[in-house]
């Protein structure tokens, strides 16, 4: 193709691509419409919740999320110390350490974080466990049995990580305050209490409700992307790779997209 | 073969409950069309199954007979035709139709298809969890009957991957029988067993046939088992029908595609992608 070609193309492959993306949403969006569905409106008309499936799932994505949770969201909590100390320092403002660290963390970095790991965990783990009962027919299998794949796989899921993600939120939001309290206490003359307190002046509950509504956003993207890749798996065991994968990076970016449309939702709100 | 007239089928569909379910077959295909994409798959397919009868699909990798048991439960659509189950067309049934008619087939996919995170008792028993108010207790009996049934009574624990293939075969048939259906399918029921194993699953196909008299759909490759469990046979040829009836008469089939498949003559090499496609699809039914 000749370079005049190629720069004609140009328009119709992001028409095309444009597109894409917008029909990938839309299914997304339909996928996790009719999960919340089922999950918040079907149990009222007398559908099936399966509650033991979504113990189960909150068990493999919250529980067993906590050390690793604790222990990342401990160290990004000391990292925010560190780094806003430096410049603190400068201003010979170091007592408001314990402010930056805590709003930072509740408001944008423990919900993120946590939405992160938990892309890591659950939502490759999601695309990875559907793609393979795709390529083993056990999907088709449940269609054959009158068991809506979505009821049955996705609804349980999509009820855990409502309930699990936003709590991993507060733990690891109380993990990084953790972390800032460490530099805090060891180096910038807090007592443990002290910390805690000039925390607790610094936050207020619009910052908490904001962090928490957001990991509730985040949840609902991670369990539509995974479950979403899952069911688009194609035959053979390749497909799974390729699901797996593009669960965890659409994911990420999606919930980086939505983190960044709630934000600025809120600042201008906030502003007027 | 019940005679009935093709055009006929939205009366049928309309008296469904005022005719008797004697009078007509279980399942009727009518110039069923499937397409995966642009490509046509099937061409324009006709055939129904009697109560009680066991058809056999017949033919070679890449034939459309898969293809043709996905559409029959439903699992693809159809792009022209009508496929009938118990007087309802499934390619225009709604949602609540079709589990209906689910409700009343059981399928065994060719790997089993076991739900691996359950163990052998609560494969079998979803279906009755999902779709009857039975007791726990009672889903537990029903569990061993069908796991009796199928010749794995103390595989009720197990895990579907501590059982070998041809376990898991029985057990996925278990499964399909949970409900006591009507009519029951079979996806290629002796791939990838040894000859005594894939004997055993012809034996319990024939032993479910006497004990139930369901009605029964075999897709396969196998001729040996095919003519043993068959009491008619069809066989697909890239996506036509070129050959129904009873085993006999297709044993002495002088169509020469009849005989290549019966007589395992191999196909000649083909060059290319294109080729290969044309080749798996091309329609060599005349068109009317």
């Amino acid at each position: 193709m000749k370079a005049a070609e190629k720069v004609a193309a140009v328009p119709d492959r992001v028409g095309l691509e444009t597109l894409k993306g917008l029909a990938y949403i839309g299914g997304l969006a339909r996928l996790a419409a009719e999960a919340a569905y089922i999950t918040l409106v079907g149990p009222f008309r007398g559908q099936r919740l399966r509650p033991q499936r979504a113990f189960h799932q909150a068990m493999a994505v919250g529980v067993r999320a906590i050390p690793i949770v604790s222990l990342i969201s401990f160290f990004v909590g000391l990292i925010m110390a560190l780094q806003s100390a430096y410049e603190l320092q400068r201003l010979g403002a170091i007592q408001f350490v314990a402010d930056a660290v805590a709003i930072s963390i509740v408001r944008e970095l423990g919900p993120l974080i946590t939405a992160i790991i938990v892309i890591g965990r659950s939502g490759s783990a999601f695309a990875a466990e559907i793609g393979t009962m795709k390529v083993t027919e056990e999907v088709d299998a449940l269609e054959t049995m009158a068991v809506p794949p979505v009821a049955f796989l996705v609804a349980p899921k999509f009820l855990a990580m409502l309930v699990m993600v936003p709590c991993l939120t507060i733990w690891a939001d109380f993990m990084g305050v953790m972390g800032g309290c460490l530099f805090g206490v060891a180096g910038a003359n807090f007592t443990f209490v002290s910390y805690l307190k000039a925390t607790s002046d610094a936050l207020v509950l619009h910052d908490i409700s904001t962090g928490l509504a957001k990991s509730a956003l985040f949840s609902v993207v991670i369990t539509a992307v995974g479950c979403q890749e899952g069911f688009s798996t194609g035959a053979g065991a390749e497909e799974i790779g390729r699901s797996t994968t593009a669960a965890v990076v659409n994911s990420i970016f999606l919930v980086i997209l939505v983190d960044l449309v709630f934000t600025t939702l809120f600042y201008i709100t906030n502003r007027v | 073969m019940i005679p009935h007239a093709r055009d006929d089928r939205p009366l049928v569909q309309f008296m469904s409950e005022s005719i008797p379910e004697a009078g007509r077959p279980v399942i009727s295909v009518t110039d069923l069309r499937v397409n995966y994409g642009e490509r046509e798959i099937l061409h324009g397919i006709s055939f129904d199954v009697e109560r009680g009868e066991t058809l056999v699909i017949l033919g070679g990798s890449g034939s459309g007979k898969s293809t043709l048991l996905r559409t029959l439960v439903g699992l693809e659509k159809p792009s022209g035709g009508a496929v009938w189950i118990r007087g309802v067309n499934i390619a225009q049934a709604s949602a609540r139709e079709m589990d209906e008619i689910r409700k009343k087939m059981g399928v065994s996919f060719q790997g089993g298809a076991l739900f691996g995170s359950m163990t052998v008792g609560d494969n079998v028993a979803l279906p009755l969890r999902e779709h009857t108010r039975l007791e726990e207790s009672t889903i537990e009996i029903m569990v061993r009957i069908k796991l009796e049934q199928v010749g794995l009574a103390s595989f009720e624990d197990f895990m579907p991957s501590q059982l070998s293939g041809g376990m898991k075969k029985r057990a996925a048939v278990a499964r399909a029988l949970a409900l006591d259906p009507e009519i029951l399918f079979f996806d290629e029921p002796s791939a990838g067993l040894d000859p005594i194993i894939a004997a055993g699953i012809d034996e319990l196909i024939l032993e479910l046939k006497k004990a139930y008299a369901m009605s029964m759909v075999v897709v396969t490759h196998e001729l040996a088992s095919a003519f043993l469990i068959a009491d008619r046979m069809l066989l697909i040829d890239r996506g036509s029908v070129i050959a129904m009836g009873a085993k006999k008469e297709l044993a002495d089939s002088t169509n020469p595609r009849v005989r290549q498949f019966l007589d395992r003559v191999p196909e000649p090499q083909v060059e290319d992608e294109l080729n290969y496609l044309q080749m798996l699809t091309e329609d060599r039914k005349p068109r009317h």
